[in-house]
Parts: structure tokens; C-alpha cells; sequence
């Protein structure tokens, strides 16, 4: 039988030391067993390693930073559409997420589908509003309190209590040991990511990963939980295994089912000392691991595509148990040309 | 003592709890504990079996075994009740 052939664009290709999901997203597209992907990459940076990566993209083009608001990436994807026609956009950077998101209606117009959380969706489950969210669905959440001042860290020393994590509205997060650390990490931050900061009460704990899938109905396409083994600096993991855990399985469909969660997802989530779950994160995105999901069975990049294309998905029920991945960095011989071309241009 | 029915444990010693991630390596006769409790042998029933096959006295097994369960207990490899 011949598989139909998708032209699917992927954003998020600096595979580096705090990678984006793009790489992990292409693989699990190029593995699809229900259809032939052609692959562009979308790339803010000339040095992400995806543009230059062997058999990966069929071709990558430069996109404007989110900053640069939507109507220049709008008429970016205008003149890629244009060369590409592309079926299916899959953006992966949680700060690029709300231009796709706006950008949804217009570009379906142009014959490009995309599978992403509604506004609702992406706003309750943000840093900032983790707290009421898990109140409101009665999901155990450390407390959270955004801070546009560091003087405010003084304001809630007691309730929070050292050690406490010092968040960004995007990325990072550090573990502030006392009043001096965190304010550092507080003007760090807001260097970076602007305001406001999160303060959220530290638990101690192991930490758990589950990426999955949700079908905007209520359904769980597709979950996989993870144990962290090996930790970089930036509290990312390096290494993973895949565990069968009833209990995290059975808070990631209530999460699907409560908010009807459409798209890819991850629950960042500690378990705690005495065995209790709490919810730290929720990412509205496929996670940079993805590709240990798919390597056990559960191809959600996949999914996600034939969801987006408006295809009936009937949910993954098993994968394979203590399967790990491992990270690594290897190092790619480029010509010039092509970083030239790459910069000069905007393409490769 | 019981052993949570979902440890799984190879002929190398290496045990793996699929639903923590956690894992483990036992020496030999740690891993025939493992097995023998997989098999559903009491506390007493392991005691005869490893006193019966070793130039151990029961004593200082029962002693070993004591703090071998206590060890299994804090990587909560065995069955909450226990």
C-alpha cells in the first residue's frame, strides 16, 4: 500500500547542551509508519546544529524571533509556504507558541494544519497561574508566586521557606539556597526572560517526566512516563528510562481529560519522599525527549501529525518498560558554504 | 516479606523496579533471596533453604536477613503491608 507523503515544518533545531525537541520531533517523523515525511526545518539561529544535520530536513529556512511579532513571521511563512507547501507545522518553543497559536486560523487557511492547546489551555497551565490550576483541578502543585519585585522575596521568605526555586516566565530555573542567592537569580532572570519571576516552595524528591498526547476531546492519544537518570547543570536529563507507573498514568489522564488538552504536552513532576506526586510544570509542547516515547512504542510526533490533518487517532495502550535513552554530543564537520549560505541566504 | 510482583531481577544479580526506574545489583546470594521470595518462601523457609546450603549459622543468617528486608524496605521493593 503506498503511504501518503506529508511536507511537515519543525521549529526548535538547536540540539545542544539544553536542547530543543526539533531533532527528537523529525525522527519520530522520518520512523512514521503511516506515512512518508518531508522534512523543513524552521530555525531562529544560524548555528543550530538540525540545519546541518545529515538526511534530517529536506530544507531549512530562517524564521523570525517571536519578538519580531506576527505579522513578519506571518509573512515568512507566507513566502516558505509559497516554495514548500507545507501540510503541517509542528512549533515546539513554548515563546513561539502563542504567535503559531494566533497565526492558527490564517495559516489553516493556507493549507497548513497545526495541532496546538487553545488559548485557555496554554494560559491556565502557564508558571505563573500553576498554583490556581492545580486547585482547580485538584492536582497536587507546590506553591507558586509570580514577582515582579525582589523585594517581594523578603515579602514571602516565611511562607516559602529556603531552599525555594527562582523561576523564569519561559525558561530557567535555579535553587536558591538563601536570600542572596535568590536575588541574584531574580536579576539573572529578568536579564533574560523579563518579569515576572516565579518563587515556588522546593520539594525534595525525585523527579518524573511524562510526555504524551491529548486529542482536544479529553482523550490520551499517548503517554510515557520517564524516571530522570543523569542530570545536567540546567536540570535537564541526560539519560532516562521509561517506568510503569499506575499512579502517574492515572494523573496524566485526569490532567487530559479535566482540561481537554489538545496537542503534545509534558508534566514536569516530583515525587516526593513520602510517594506523593506534585505537579511542578506543565509544558504545552512535545519535550526534548520525545524520541524515548517513540523508541518504546508510542510515536506521538506521529499522532500529533495525523491529529493536525484531522485523521481519527485511537490511543496507544502499551509501550515498553525500562527502555532508556542517553544523550550524547558529537561534533559535525561543516563546510563554510553552507553556514554562509545558511546566513546570507536564510535557507539551506 | 514479600516481594513487589512487578521487580524484575536477571541471572546477574541486576534488579530493575519498572515503577520507580530505580535499580539495583545483588551478589549471588542476594539475588537467590530475591528469587526465593519471587517464588513465595516465607522468612523462615528462606532461612532453612540458604542455612541448608551454606556453612552458615541460622543465627547470624536470621540477622542478615533481617537487615537485607530492612534494605529492600527503604527502596520500597517490597509489598507496603510487609
Amino acid at each position: 500500500m503506498n503511504k501518503p507523503c506529508y511536507t511537515i515544518a519543525v521549529t526548535g533545531l538547536n540540539a545542544i547542551d539544553s536542547p530543543g525537541p526539533g531533532v527528537a520531533v523529525i525522527r519520530g517523523l522520518l520512523e512514521a509508519a503511516s506515512f512518508d515525511a518531508r522534512i523543513i526545518g524552521l530555525a531562529y539561529e544560524s548555528l543550530e546544529p538540525g540545519i546541518y544535520m545529515p538526511n534530517l530536513t529536506h530544507r531549512t529556512y530562517q524564521i523570525p524571533y517571536p519578538t519580531a511579532g506576527t505579522d513578519e513571521l506571518m509573512d515568512r511563512l507566507t513566502y516558505i509556504q509559497g516554495r514548500e507547501n507545507i501540510d503541517v507545522i509542528i512549533p515546539n518553543f513554548d515563546a513561539e507558541l502563542y504567535s503559531f497559536m494566533k497565526l492558527e486560523p490564517k495559516l489553516k487557511q493556507m493549507g497548513i494544519h497545526m495541532f496546538l492547546p487553545t488559548f485557555e489551555q496554554f494560559e491556565e497551565r502557564h508558571k505563573v497561574n500553576l498554583t490556581k490550576f492545580g486547585e482547580k483541578y485538584g492536582i497536587d502543585v507546590p506553591l507558586g508566586i509570580a514577582i515582579t519585585d525582589q523585594t517581594e522575596i523578603y515579602k514571602h521568605e516565611k511562607e516559602l521557606d529556603f531552599p525555594l526555586m527562582v523561576k523564569g516566565k519561559w525558561y530557567d530555573a535555579y535553587i536558591a539556597y538563601n536570600m542572596e542567592q535568590a536575588r541574584n537569580y531574580f536579576n539573572k532572570i529578568v536579564a533574560k526572560w523579563g518579569y515576572p519571576v516565579i518563587l515556588q516552595k522546593f520539594v525534595h524528591g525525585t523527579e518524573y517526566n511524562v510526555t504524551g498526547l491529548g486529542d482536544g476531546r479529553g482523550n490520551t492519544i499517548a503517554a510515557v512516563p520517564m524516571r530522570k537518570q543523569y542530570i545536567t547543570d540546567k536540570g535537564k536529563a541526560w539519560a532516562g528510562i521509561s517506568i510503569d507507573d499506575e499512579n502517574l498514568l492515572g494523573l496524566t489522564r485526569r490532567f487530559v481529560e479535566s482540561t481537554g488538552w489538545r496537542g503534545g504536552f509534558e508534566l514536569e513532576m516530583m515525587k516526593s519522599n513520602d510517594g506523593r506526586y506534585f505537579l511542578m510544570e506543565i509544558n504545552p509542547r512535545i519535550p526534548a525527549w520525545v524520541y524515548l516515547a517513540v523508541g518504546v512504542g508510542q510515536n506521538i510526533p506521529e499522532a500529533l501529525t495525523r491529529l493536525a490533518l484531522g485523521e481519527k487517532v485511537g490511543p496507544y495502550t502499551s509501550y515498553e518498560v525500562g527502555k532508556l535513552f542517553i544523550r550524547y554530543a558529537w561534533d559535525m564537520i561543516v563546510d563554510r558554504s553552507e553556514f554562509e549560505n545558511y546566513s546570507v541566504n536564510g535557507e539551506l | 516479606m514479600k516481594i513487589k510482583h512487578q521487580i524484575a531481577i536477571s541471572d546477574t544479580g541486576f534488579l530493575f523496579n519498572p515503577s520507580t526506574g530505580e535499580s539495583f545489583t545483588v551478589n549471588p546470594v542476594g539475588a537467590e533471596i530475591i528469587n526465593l521470595l519471587r517464588q513465595g518462601f516465607t522468612r523462615e523457609q528462606i532461612i532453612d533453604e540458604i542455612t541448608g546450603s551454606y556453612a552458615v549459622e541460622r543465627n547470624s543468617f536470621e540477622k542478615d536477613l533481617h537487615e537485607f528486608a530492612g534494605i529492600m524496605k527503604m527502596y520500597q521493593l517490597l509489598d507496603k503491608d510487609e
